[in-house]
Order: structure tokens, then sequence, then C-alpha cells
């Protein structure tokens, strides 16, 4: 038998059941993360080769106890299953389950199993059944659950082929029966009728219609009104639901009376002799401020080498290009446009990646759940949760990963404040801006002889970030009125070494999304502002003769009359008198048209504030083009003082509203499609813009 | 240690119930976390942090001695 479409596989578990290290054996490098078609949400999903002329496309779907779900990422796995033998949806389900905890996991099995949607069932874990004194009969488990069981130990590549000569024969045999017939047990008038009411679907099916209110593609109109109805007369749904529950565990008891032997004593436990040290009242916040203070340092440390390559190699591949090219528009888009904004977008790379390799870590060794565990309480007095502290971490690189790392956070006004404050957190992208910034208004001097107080400054602005994040928060819990029941359960699952190939994988689909998320917002931004800065209305146009005119009597080279007309032609740009347009609002915060034009193109990325101002003073300036920008930002004056424009008052101005103001696109679009709407993002642009303004204001004025 | 009343049934949040907090089942509190909640709970083979909150709307017996 030969088939040449591949099957479609999709892999089910718990968390921390090992089920992404084998997607990770199973598909590779294939992997790719993409969109499931109508909920916006990231999709794992890569390809592999299960026998001579069979594939599959394999989807590795969020991790959950249950179908019945309770946060954003369990959701998707409802909806997939839902979808089941429509067109793009699964043909073999397999369900990773970890051996050492098997009661727990077959819950999960046999609902889905209830879909009759053929499936195998992969017991991982094997290696650990020995330490833990476990023993299971595979041959009766097998004829217990009617289905294909596995036993495998993915950590150690064992059972991979298994795992696929199943999923073949499952496929193949296309029969799927029902663990537990829920129908019988629980109210059999109740589901007799349901079943009757629309008779071709499993009755399981029809009954998560009831309970999740969530319907498969293929259902008719017809079929789905006479549910809803049904659903509307229904009074006892939750105590069913509870039933149901009792009910599957019963049965899953009785299947591992036969097939499963635990012998406690054999059990040695390294886990509570790490919780001691890990959760402790007092070493638990120690050693996790010590990891923060390790990350953070690295981050500085390992980033800053690539990304001066990075930068230098952007720059050199703009010339490079600029002298290839013949002069005119097209080279002019390349050198100024494209060029300089992907370069703007692969100079984060470093960073993220190193954040993500350190979060990775603590996630795999399962160090992260008891930082939740010690932090839950905290950050509940803010009105968020334990999980919160994942993305507010994720955000010191950048806040779109952060944004999305909050999908696990089960109440949803929990979850809206962390997304909504995740953006105060310092991300890489002021990182640039405030060195350049600090640089010019704080003396290179030492205090104490060895506290750079350059770096002081710094660290100050990571604190206030931090600082205003949790005031944010805890403002908002106050004004935010949404519905939400918070729910919060975390497992604290077994410490383990992380597998070196999970992690980088991890890092790997981390950082293409951010490069693929802001990637592009960026990069059409850098295009559009490119052409606002190239273009304008008529007197752009005349710009030429004017300027040549005016100092027809002055004694100009050549050179300095085109630094003259490229000066004009900005300042006549349509970014010019955008620039110039906001002058009035922005003076009183110590700002002059240029740097309104570096605030306006910021909102491409706040990094781009250094390269705005570099294009505006080099084209401006009459100093050697060797200087660099900060130095020709110290040279700028201010017409009406005839002192630096960039002095401590207008500096620190600065720093505030960089701190402060959500000037980040990308951002943006994430928090509309994570929130499912325009209010929230807006709220956050003008909520955080205002607080910006404000606080910008206040500063300038009190300091000069 | 001690196990789930059979009365809490209908109190007990159905993720808590799927994840092993069965009437019936043994828990035992393994710890407290620094600031007194969430708690730390093994309850059929489970390890999970639970808040306070919910925890007191589940009945224990406590196992005799």
């Amino acid at each position: 038998m030969s088939h040449k479409t591949p099957i479609n596989v999709a892999l089910v578990g718990n968390p921390n059941t090992g089920k992404t290290s084998l997607f990770n054996e199973l598909t590779g490098l294939t992997q790719k993360v993409g969109n499931y078609p109508g909920v916006t949400v990231d999709k794992k999903e890569g390809t592999s080769k299960l026998s001579n002329d069979l594939k599959a496309v394999v989807t590795d779907l969020p991790g959950t106890y249950s179908i019945n779900p309770t946060s954003a990422d369990e959701t998707i796995v409802l909806k997939t299953l839902l979808n089941s033998r429509y067109n793009k949806t699964p043909d073999v389900i397999i369900v990773v389950a970890d051996v050492e905890n098997l009661k727990r996991n077959l819950l999960l099995f046999s609902q889905i199993k209830d879909l009759e949607i053929p499936t195998v069932l992969v017991l991982n874990m094997a290696d650990q059944m020995k330490r833990k004194g476990i023993t299971v009969d595979l041959e009766v488990l097998k004829k217990e659950v009617a289905n294909e069981v596995v036993l495998v130990s993915v950590r150690k590549g064992e059972g991979i082929a298994e795992i696929k000569q199943a999923i073949v024969r499952s496929y193949e045999n296309k029969k799927a029966s029902p663990l537990c017939n829920i129908n019988h047990k629980i109210d059999p008038e109740y589901f007799t009728r349901l079943q009757e009411l629309v008779p071709n679907y499993p009755i399981y099916e029809l009954w998560l219609m009831i309970t999740q209110n969530s319907f498969p593609d293929r259902i008719t109109e017809e079929e789905k009104q006479k549910i809803i109805d049904y659903r509307n007369d229904s009074k006892n749904i939750k105590k069913y639901q509870h039933k149901e529950t009792i009910y599957r565990y019963q049965r899953i008891n009785e299947i591992l009376k036969k097939a499963y032997v635990v012998d406690r004593s054999k059990a040695t436990d390294v886990r509570a002799r790490l919780d001691k040290v890990f959760t402790h009242k007092i070493f638990g916040y120690v050693l996790f401020f010590g990891l923060l203070l390790l990350i953070f340092q690295s981050i500085f440390e390992w980033a800053s080498v690539p990304m001066d390559f990075i930068d230098a190699s952007f720059a050199d591949l703009s010339s490079w290009v600029k002298s290839q090219m013949a002069d005119g528009v097209l080279s002019d888009l390349i050198t100024d446009g494209i060029v300089p904004g992907i370069g703007g977008v692969v100079i984060f790379i470093p960073q993220i990646a190193i954040l993500f390799l350190f979060i990775a870590i603590l996630e795999e060794t399962g160090y992260m759940s008891r930082v939740v565990f010690l932090m839950d309480k905290i950050m509940r007095k803010f009105g968020m949760s334990g999980k919160s502290i994942i993305p507010l971490i994720s955000g010191t690189a950048c806040a779109i990963p952060a944004v999305m790392a909050t999908r696990n956070i089960s109440g949803w006004k929990e979850r809206l404040i962390t997304i909504l404050v995740t953006p105060f957190t310092t991300c890489s992208a002021r990182l640039p801006v405030y060195t350049i910034l600090i640089a010019l208004i704080i003396p290179n001097e030492k205090v104490f002889g060895f506290i750079s107080l350059q770096g002081l400054s710094l660290l100050s602005m990571y604190i206030l970030g931090f600082f205003t994040a949790i005031v944010a928060a805890m403002i908002l819990q106050k004004v935010v009125k949404v519905k939400s029941n918070s729910f919060f359960v975390v497992e604290m699952p077994d410490y383990k070494l992380p597998s070196a190939k999970n992690v980088l994988l991890e890092v790997l689909e981390k950082t293409k999304a951010f490069i693929l998320d802001a990637g592009k917002i960026i990069l059409a931004l850098s295009i559009v502002l490119w052409f606002l800065a190239s273009n304008g209305p008529e007197s752009y146009k005349n710009v030429e003769k004017t300027i040549t005119e005016q100092v027809e009597n002055k004694q100009l080279s050549e050179e300095d009359l085109d630094k003259k007309i490229a000066s004009a032609k900005l300042e006549n740009s349509y970014i010019g008198i955008m620039g110039k347009t906001i002058e009035p609002a922005i003076k009183p915060l110590g700002y002059d048209w240029k740097i309104g034009i570096a605030l306006i193109t910021s909102f491409a990325a706040r990094e781009v504030f250094v390269g705005s101002l570099a294009t505006i003073y080099s084209v401006e300036s009459d100093d050697e083009d060797t200087s660099t920008i900060k130095e020709r930002m110290a040279a700028e004056l201010n017409p009406e003082t005839n002192k630096p424009r960039f002095n401590f008052p207008v500096g620190m101005s600065l720093l505030i509203f960089y701190a402060f103001a959500m000037q980040c696109m990308a951002t943006l679009a994430i928090v509309k499609r994570e929130t499912k709407g325009w209010k929230w993002p807006l709220i956050q642009l003008f909520g955080m813009g205002l607080l910006a303004y404000l606080s910008s204001l206040l500063v300038f004025q009190i300091l000069s | 240690m001690g196990y789930i009343s059979e009365e809490s049934l209908a109190e007990i949040p159905l993720k808590l119930l799927e994840m092993g907090c069965l009437p019936g089942a043994e828990v035992e509190l393994i710890q407290k976390a620094p600031l007194k909640d969430p708690l730390y709970i093994c309850v059929n083979g489970s390890h999970l942090a639970i808040r306070k909150e919910t925890a007191a709307k589940i009945q224990i017996i406590k196992a005799a001695e």
C-alpha cells in the first residue's frame, strides 16, 4: 500500500511527560511553527517518516491534563481534537504518558479514546521504572485498554521505531472503540436522548459539545441548534462532569490493578532534598535572585560580542551594496531602508537567544515550577499569578515572546494584567537608547573607586522598569473589571537534567517566532519611514534650488553644499514635517523637531532612535564623517540657548520617556492577537504614552 | 496526611478532580510556600501546588496516626 499524502498525527499528553522530546525525536529539524486556521495561535509541526511508504505530519499540541480546558493553550487541544476526521485534522493521536504517574496520565487517554479516533498510547520514561519500583504488564494493559501501547524511553532514544510501527498499525486498523461508556454510568436516560437527537457522533464528542460549547467544523447548523437547545435544558452538567471524572478514575483503577505494580519501598527520592533548598524561605529567594543576576550578567557579557559583529556587518553590507549599485531610488531603498531594517531585527538575536536558553534550561529541569510556587503569593498581591514571573523575565529580552508566554496563566484577569504590564520591563530594544543617553549625560566616573556611575544608571533603569510594571499591575488590579475565575494549580515535576536537544530546539523556536513576528513589522515600518524621509511635498522638490541660491555668495565646498542640501531635504520631507508638527507638543519635554523625528521612527522599534538621530546629525553635521553618533549628539546645540541640546534635563526626560512609552508596533500587534481585539492594545498605547509624556514633562520641568 | 472526604465532591474544581484529587484519595501536605500560600501537596501520586483558597474548599479527614 503506497500513500502519496502524509497522514496527520497529533501528539497529546500531560505536561512534563517528555512529549516535546518525542516530538523532537520524530521530527528533528523539519519542525516549524505555523498558525492554526481560525485561532491564531502558534502550531508546532514537523514531518516524520513512519515506514518506507508512509510519512506523517506530526503536530505537537500544548501539554494538558484533560480535554476540558482552563487556559488558552489547553483550548487548542480541544479545538484540534473536536475537528477530527475532518480533512486537516489528526488521523492518529499519540498520547504520551509518564509511566511513573500512569493513573493521572490515563485520564487524558481515556477522554481521547472516547472520541473514537485511532490512538497510540506511549508510556514514556521506562528507564526510571526500576529506580521507582514500577512494573508494567504490557500485554495485559494492551488487552485491557484495547489499544496500541508502547513502552519507551525517549530520552535514551529507545522505542522510537516501535512507536512509528504502532502509528502505522493504528492508522491501517482505522477501528477505534471508546474506553469508558459514559452514557451507561452517569445518567443513562439523559445520554440516550442526546444520542438519539444527533446520532452520527460518538456520545463523548456530543457531551464535549455540551460541556465546552465548542463544535466541530463538520456539524450542520440544524444539529448544532439541537445540541444548544438540549444544553439549555440540562441542569446537571457540572455534576455530571464530576461523576464522569470519578467514573473514569474507577475504570482506570480497574485496569491498573491488573497491569501495574508499584513497590514503594524501592522509591528513592532526590526531590524532597532538592525542594528543601529550592523552596526554602530564605535560600529559595536568594538562589532565585542570584540566578536572575547571573542571567542578566551573561546577557550583557556574552551578547555584546555577536551584537557588535552584526552591527558592523550590516553597516558594511549597506556600504557594499551602495558601491555596487547605480545611484537611484532602488539603491536608496536597499541601503537606507531594507538593509538597516533587517539589521535592526537581527541585532537582537544574541540577547534573545541567550535569555531563552536560560529559561529553557530552568523549565526543563523542573526548577521553574518551584519559582512559580515561591512567587505566587507575592505576585497575587499585584493582581498577577506566580506564572507571570516567566513572562516578566522574558520581557527583559523582548515583550513579544513574553506576551505569548502568558498563555498558560488560566485566570483571564491575571493573564491580561501580565500582558499589559510586561512592556514596562526593559527590553533589549531600549538598551541602545539608554546606553547612548547615559553616556551623554552621566559622567564616566566611579563611585567608591569601583562602581561605574554609568553602569549604576543603567541598572536603575532596569529597576525602574520592573518597579513600574509592579505598580501598574497594582493599579490595574483595582481598575480592570473583567470576568475571570482565576484558578491556580501547578504540577511540581521531578527534577531532571535538561536535554540539550530540547533546549536548543526551544531556543530556536522562540527566536524564530521573534524574527518572524517582530521582524516583518520592523522591516515594513523601516521601509515606510525610509519613504517618508526621502520624499516630501512641493518644497521638498525645490530644496536643491533654494539652497544653492541661498549660499551662492558664500564660499562652500561641494561637499558642504551637499550636506546642507541633504539636511534641508530631511527638514522638508514628510517625516521632517511630522517632526515639526509635533514640536509644539514635545517642546515642554525639552525636545526639538529632530528628536521628534526620532520619537516617531521609534515606533518601528525603539532602538531606531539612535539610527534616526545618526541620520539626522550625520547629514547636518559639518564634522568629519568619522565622528561617532555620540560625539555628534554631544556637539548638537540648542539654537535658543547655544548650549548643548542633550543636557542633563533633556537626557533624563528622554530616558523616562523611553522607559514608559509603548513604542513598539510589533508588541501592539501581538497584544491585539492575544487579547482578540484592539481594545487592550489601544489602552496600552495611550495609557503608557500618557504616563511617559507626563513623567517626562515633570522630570524636564523640575530639572531645568 | 489525610483523606479527601466524600462530601466535598461538588466543591472540588473539575480540574483538580482530573488531576487526581478524588474523594477518598490520600493527601499529604509536603510544604507550605514561605508566605504560607500556596500549598505543595501530594495526592494520588501527583505533586501539585494549589492556592489556599482552593484548598479551603476541600474537606480533609485526618488519617489516624
